[in-house]
């Protein structure tokens, strides 16, 4: 059913579709957030005004010089009579069929995300051009049309039922506002990063220590906290009177929900249940990324950049952190969140959940790929025998698995000690560099798990089910 | 005598604030070191340091959801009964009848703001490099606050007793009996038996320590009651005040060395 014949059959005959994607309600609130939209736009064409940058039209429209400005005002105006349609025009939604996402773009961006591999690749990569177009990307006006775009496909996809599910749902709301929370973060360590970069290419020193007079606490930061005290506050009460915190039936210890989801925080964690089994996924994992970020600071031996931005003096902590944190930890929340429905298959943004959809699991352990491959059926003992008879062919069964694991947590380090972390091996000695490759190494594990998941169907490298030890 | 120098001028006022209003530089200063809340501050501060767009004040503002959250939460203990029988009801009061219920959702989106702007707060100490020497133990205590939030969320999660807080809660709380050695499900479980009986069972085993129970039950509500409203809190308490104390002793706000 194309969007329009929907529109109007959910609109003329009374909403016969349980699904609708256009409402009035929704257009009307569509219209807010134009408005919104406007209202951003209008204070940035008065900076843009002030600042007199200008562009040059090209050849054919006659080769003017014109004010920035004009473009953004442009803009604002095209947003502004946007949302005037929207807000005079939400029952008539034939009237605003221009203002919807299409249905190709839908299927492209569902087809994008609706697989994990696909989602991880798309994120990985984006990562990977975050940093490398890092300098472009932290200019203010590229924020700001990154931040106009993101928005726009906000504002577009809430025209979608299915979008709106996932992203209206009460609880899920925190973690959109945190999408753009986090992005404006990370632009704006860029953009402060990149400007001590240029300085210290220049020979001079950051920025923050520029200017460093002592001030007094008592106005100059008591009141900064006043102020931010008194923005939280209004802030979660309209937030708590526009959005009722969720309630669901009450419990039931019969009636298991599909799917059955952690706390939203905890989703990243749930997600690498997909790859390792419970005891690593949620024990060994965890405690190893705690573990792990205590002891950042002692493995850490760089000097430079304590207590101010840079990107260039301290290139692979920040870039290894920075990838925990994006695509691996926020990026599974999002995936988890958004994107993982029934049955735990994962969905794209605009698809419905649907209870039967079916995804072949045909995943094969290391040890049968060796032991077929060498066309020998697995070692197994004989049946009814006690646990010490048993152990002997569970070992060899597995051993591939073992020698596996063996090489990358112990010879590994080793190689990548003679080779790529050469400096940092002299440098940090070996205990603390034994600890700091096992932590890379096992933060490497979950992607690593992934990408051979998908490439050979692999379950486990080690699969001891009878002792509950696969990995 | 305009009403406010009356106040100000009368015994009561003085004997609360110990000197006059902080209008001119020297009472600026004493106003810092006398008043018990602002003395956790230094009397002066580097310009730099507190500017907005290199702190992101996060920090504060996860303290400050702190404060919100328990004073929410603790009008919400006056309300709320952790039992079977009640809990659910009493939240759905809350939502549908009781004058303040909207404490809950204060409580409720609080709480998520606070797991991200701790987050944030780590983003930024780790992006400045704020860790590093002096403060390599402040970062430690940070992680471990960092643990506590996320704790005092999944803990307070369960207390509605709706379909989302018990899935929830038996999702997150069932990678407990996995635990190596002493989980009922988890790798080494056999290595504790005495004379071939298993000491590590579904009603012995790391799980059944944290839901009081073999399934999250009433014992569970009670027990994630107590970890939800005095023990962890308590412990973040004592963990802020010792996080505080050591911005000050490690070289006060992050600033170029």
């Amino acid at each position: 059913m194309n969007a329009l014949s929907l529109m109007t059959s959910c609109l003329t005959l009374g909403s016969t579709d349980p699904h609708p994607n256009v409402t009035p309600s929704v257009l009307y609130g569509l219209g807010w957030l134009y408005l919104i939209l406007f209202a951003m736009n209008s204070v940035w064409t008065w900076r843009s005004f002030h600042r007199g940058r200008h562009f040059r039209l090209p050849k054919f429209m006659g080769g003017m010089e014109m004010p920035n400005a004009v473009v953004w005002a442009m803009y604002s105006m095209a947003l502004l009579l946007v949302s005037v349609t929207h807000l005079t025009c939400a029952s008539v939604p034939e009237a605003l069929r221009w203002f919807v996402m299409p249905d190709g773009a839908k299927a492209a961006i569902d087809f994008a995300v609706a697989d994990a591999r696909r989602y991880f690749a798309v994120t990985t990569f984006g990562f990977i051009g975050m940093l490398l177009l890092r300098n472009w990307l932290a200019k203010p006006s590229v924020g700001w049309v990154l931040l106009n775009l993101s928005l726009l496909f906000l504002c577009v996809s809430l025209t979608d039922w299915d979008f709106r599910q996932i992203v209206g749902k009460p609880d899920n709301v925190p973690i959109v506002a945190m999408l753009f929370i986090v992005g404006f973060f990370t632009w704006l360590f860029f953009y402060r990063a990149n400007e001590n970069d240029r300085r210290a290419a220049l020979g001079k020193g950051p920025i923050e220590a520029e200017n460093n007079e002592k001030v007094l606490t008592w106005p100059d930061l008591v009141y900064t906290e006043m102020i931010c005290m008194i923005a939280v506050t209004a802030l979660l009460i309209l937030w708590g009177i526009a959005l009722q915190a969720p309630l669901e039936e009450p419990a039931s210890a019969v009636k298991t929900p599909n799917p059955s989801k952690a706390p939203w925080y905890f989703l990243g964690l749930q997600e690498m249940l997909v790859y390792y089994d419970p005891w690593l996924a949620g024990v060994v994992f965890p405690s190893v990324i705690l573990g792990g970020m205590m002891a950042i600071p002692y493995i850490d031996f760089n000097k430079l950049g304590n207590g101010y931005y840079t990107f260039n003096e301290r290139k692979f902590a920040i870039t290894t952190f920075m990838f925990g944190f994006l695509p691996l930890w926020v990026g599974m929340i999002i995936l988890g969140t958004f994107l993982r429905g029934p049955n735990w298959n994962v969905f794209g943004i605009y698809e419905f959940w649907d209870v039967h959809k079916l995804e072949a699991l045909n995943n094969v352990n290391l040890s049968e790929y060796f032991w077929y491959g060498l066309g020998q059926p697995l070692p197994m003992a004989p049946a009814g025998s006690d646990f010490w008879t048993q152990a002997p062919y569970i070992l060899l069964r597995e051993f591939v698995g073992f020698v596996a694991i063996g090489v990358y947590l112990g010879v590994l380090p080793m190689v990548m000690a003679m080779t790529v972390f050469k400096k940092f091996f002299l440098r940090m000695g070996f205990l603390r560099f034994m600890v700091f490759s096992n932590l890379v190494l096992m933060m490497a594990a979950l992607p690593l798990k992934m990408v051979l998941r998908w490439a050979v169907n692999l379950k486990y490298f080690v699969a001891i089910p009878e002792w509950f030890f696969n990995v | 005598m305009s009403v406010g120098d009356y106040i100000r001028d009368s015994q009561i006022w003085k004997s609360i604030f110990r000197h006059p209003a902080p209008y001119d530089r020297r009472n600026r200063v004493v106003v810092m070191l006398t008043n018990f809340f602002l003395h956790l501050h230094p009397v002066s501060i580097k310009q730099q340091g507190i500017a907005l767009s290199y702190t992101w004040c996060m920090g504060g503002i996860t303290f400050f959801l702190f404060l919100v959250e328990t004073i929410t939460g603790v009008l919400l203990m006056f309300y709320y009964r952790p039992t079977l029988e009640w809990a659910f009801n009493d939240i759905l009061a809350l939502r549908d009848v009781t004058t303040l219920g909207i404490m809950r959702e204060i409580h409720r989106w609080g709480a998520h703001a606070m797991v991200i702007t701790v987050w944030l707060h780590m983003y930024r100490v780790f992006l400045t490099g704020s860790y590093k020497p002096p403060r390599e133990f402040n970062w430690v205590v940070g992680v471990i606050l960092l643990k506590l939030t996320l704790l005092l969320s999944f803990t307070g999660y369960l207390l509605p007793w709706d379909q989302l807080a018990i899935w929830a809660i038996t999702v997150g709380s069932n990678m407990a009996r996995a635990t190596p050695v002493l989980g009922h499900e988890g790798p080494g479980f056999q290595f504790l038996n005495l004379g071939g009986y298993d000491l590590i069972t579904n009603a012995s085993d790391a799980r059944f320590l944290l839901l009081g129970s073999r399934f999250v039950g009433e014992e569970t509500l009670n027990r994630f009651y107590i970890l939800h409203c005095v023990a962890i809190p308590l412990a973040v308490s004592g963990l802020i005040a010792i996080h505080f104390w050591r911005v000050r002793k490690d070289g006060g706000i992050s600033q170029p060395l």
